[in-house]
């Protein structure tokens, strides 16, 4: 009995339980511009996904819509198995279970660092104070700040403010998270500790929905690389097949670009 | 020359500080044009000086300060019932002492060398100045009050942090306490508002104006940013009604329309008009102030907010509002202080307030012509309060920035 359910359990991720389910997502931005034109897309939990794309392509507004931040006008999204309607009760369940990381870390400047991570706990889940805080710091201890948490985030560097982001996005226990290009706005030489937080989560088992340029992140941690351009999806593979032996055109002129 | 080894401290530059003569000469006298600027700006600046001094020495009579000194500071308050506002004038002096003590725990000395030069130079004042001196020894116990409070509620920031919040709580009591000794009732003999008057007045008025008009303007600011169409509307449409009309013509619908309108007896009095009509002008410029910070505040930090699930209440609370409002806080003090000021228009509608106990005063034939010392005098204490509200809010200023530190 039990070797039998060992063996139908599936090895792949991707055919684990999927958690965002994205079904011919459109949208259009006031001005009349289609900037997602039929978007689908499936991530599976303990899986993280690359989503790459030329700017322009629609791929930060694509995983905008996964916790409503960008609305969109036709298709559906349902996340942890609640369909992401327009009712505000369903958004606000949904971005407790979503993380998000962004591009300019959006860290809140008149908070300390520890009182950035225990907000969300303390407000949204009701976690008593002592409890949020412990939990902040064994986060913080994770990502490598701990010795920052009295400081205000306009005192540390990119890299240390992006790693308390992650922080404070984790701390609210997601089931998936975002990443919206979280190196983007990085000098050079804090990349890679921002990077080494990520590869740590992934192995860990999170789910992870990533928008980057960085090649070698991909190529390593992530199960599916996805490329996005015109706002519609080009081509999804695994990195191996999809950095070696492209498809399509679009991603054989997108990789000649940045590679 | 060896270069500096990574471990060596390296100081920066110093600044070199001229002594007084080369600094005039590098300043004020670099070449003919400009000394001949400073020779004639420094001869009219001394005429004007000596033209000033020789006029408040010989000619002013500044006995009608003095001899008037209850009418500026209460108006027609009975005096049997000063000591109600002397009480008062303790419970703010021993307030402000208090919160003054807590909110300096962290510094190593609370009375620095500064601070005892001011404390130093009031108390000669309200020794020396020839207006105070009936009251001096009650001047000197607040000055004393204040001193004992400060250092009692630096003893209470150390030991216990947590009562800080208290004092907000207290201010808010004492306001209460104030309206209560001032008009009585409830075991005080009653004074009508139309006896209330002088600086306590426009004290009055000012403080109730400020606490009524900030939350006001506030929800107008938040409500013009609304995404619900008529509440944007309506914020929008009273803001642009209010600062299309002067406040003169405010406050004289207050004064003269409102009783119109209303049958007696249910006419509000007439103190409580004028603040109503100062609250309602300035709540209007204050939400555009407001609105300036909010629009400073990146729209990131409302998506960081709403993607870890905080909800719209929530999100301008914890993160938008503290943030807006530390960046208008010059804004809505430099709106605080015209509003003080503005209360001198009450005078225009038959308010004893400071400027109206001053114009009735110069009315009386033994003070004729005296306008020029008592104009002055009130513009020193005008200009007191309004510099006082300048240093608080820079301070407080400071206290908020963490950018760097």
């Amino acid at each position: 009995m039990t070797q039998f359910q060992t063996e139908t359990v599936p090895v792949s991720n991707n055919t684990g339980e999927p958690v965002i389910v994205a079904t011919d997502v459109e949208k259009w931005y006031d001005n009349g511009f289609h900037v997602l034109k039929g978007v689908s897309m499936t991530v599976y939990k303990g899986e993280v996904l690359v989503v790459m794309g030329p700017s322009g392509s629609g791929k930060s507004t694509f995983i905008r819509t996964f916790n409503a931040l960008e609305p969109y006008q036709k298709g559906s999204i349902e996340v942890d198995g609640i369909e992401l309607a327009h009712d505000l009760k369903n958004i606000e369940a949904i971005r407790r279970e979503v993380g998000m990381v962004f591009q300019q870390f959006n860290l809140f400047p008149h908070l300390t660092v520890l009182q950035n991570v225990t907000l969300a706990p303390i407000w949204v889940r009701h976690w008593p104070k002592a409890k949020a805080q412990e939990v902040a710091m064994q986060l913080l201890e994770r990502v490598g700040i701990l010795e920052q948490a009295q400081k205000f985030p306009g005192q540390l560097s990119g890299g240390q403010q992006q790693r308390v982001a992650i922080a404070r996005s984790l701390a609210m226990q997601p089931k998936v998270m975002l990443f919206d290009e979280p190196t983007s706005a990085l000098d050079p030489e804090m990349v890679r500790e921002v990077l080494d937080v990520m590869r740590t989560l992934a192995t860990e088992g999170m789910t992870m929905v990533c928008v980057t340029h960085e090649v070698g992140f991909a190529r390593e941690v992530a199960a599916r690389v996805v490329l996005m351009d015109g706002g519609v999806l080009v081509e999804e593979n695994t990195p191996e097949a999809f950095f070696n032996d492209p498809q399509e055109d679009r991603t054989k002129k997108f990789l000649s670009q940045i590679l | 020359m060896t270069t500096a080894t990574p471990d060596t401290v390296s100081t920066a530059p110093e600044v070199k500080r001229l002594a007084i003569v080369p600094w005039l000469h590098k300043n004020l006298f670099s070449n003919w044009f400009n000394s001949l600027l400073t020779v004639v700006v420094t001869a009219i600046l001394g005429y004007a000086a000596y033209g000033m001094v020789v006029w408040g020495f010989t000619v002013a009579q500044w006995v009608v300060i003095p001899n008037n000194m209850g009418l500026f500071m209460t108006g027609l308050y009975p005096s049997d019932q000063y000591w109600r506002i002397w009480l008062l004038l303790g419970i703010v002096s021993a307030l402000a002492g208090l919160s003054w003590g807590m909110l300096a725990r962290n510094l190593p000395t609370l009375f620095s060398r500064n601070v005892l030069i001011g404390f130093a130079v009031v108390c000669a004042g309200f020794v020396l100045f020839p207006p105070t001196r009936p009251s001096s020894p009650k001047l000197l116990l607040m000055v004393a009050i204040v001193a004992a409070m400060a250092w009692a509620g630096r003893f209470i920031g150390r030991s216990k942090p947590g009562l800080g919040k208290w004092i907000t709580l207290l201010w808010f009591i004492s306001y209460f306490i104030a309206i209560w000794l001032i008009g009585g009732g409830l075991g005080l003999a009653g004074v009508s508002t139309n006896d209330w008057g002088g600086l306590v007045l426009t004290l009055l008025m000012a403080v109730s104006g400020i606490a009524l008009c900030f939350p006001i303007g506030v929800a107008l600011a938040l409500g013009r940013r609304s995404s619900l169409p008529v509440v944007k509307w309506l914020s929008v449409a009273y803001i642009e009604l209010i600062r299309g009309v002067p406040l003169i013509a405010i406050l004289f619908m207050g004064q003269v329309m409102i009783p119109l309108f209303l049958p007696e007896g249910m006419r509000p009095d007439r103190v409580l008009r004028a603040v109503i009509g100062l609250t309602f002008f300035s709540a209007a410029y204050l939400a555009e102030n407001v609105r300036a910070g909010l629009q400073s505040v990146p729209r990131g930090q409302q998506e960081a907010a709403a993607s870890l699930g905080l909800n719209t209440p929530l999100s301008l609370t914890l993160i938008v509002l503290p943030q807006a409002l530390k960046t208008a806080i010059p804004a809505i003090v430099g709106q605080f202080i015209s509003l003080f000021q503005d209360t001198t228009l009450l005078s225009i509608v038959g308010l004893a307030e400071l400027l109206g106990i001053s114009r009735s005063i110069l009315a009386n034939p033994s003070y004729l012509g005296r306008y020029a010392e008592v104009y002055l005098f009130i513009g020193v204490l005008y200009w007191f309060f309004c510099y006082a509200m300048s240093l608080g809010s820079r301070r407080i200023e400071e206290l908020l920035n963490t950018d760097h530190r």
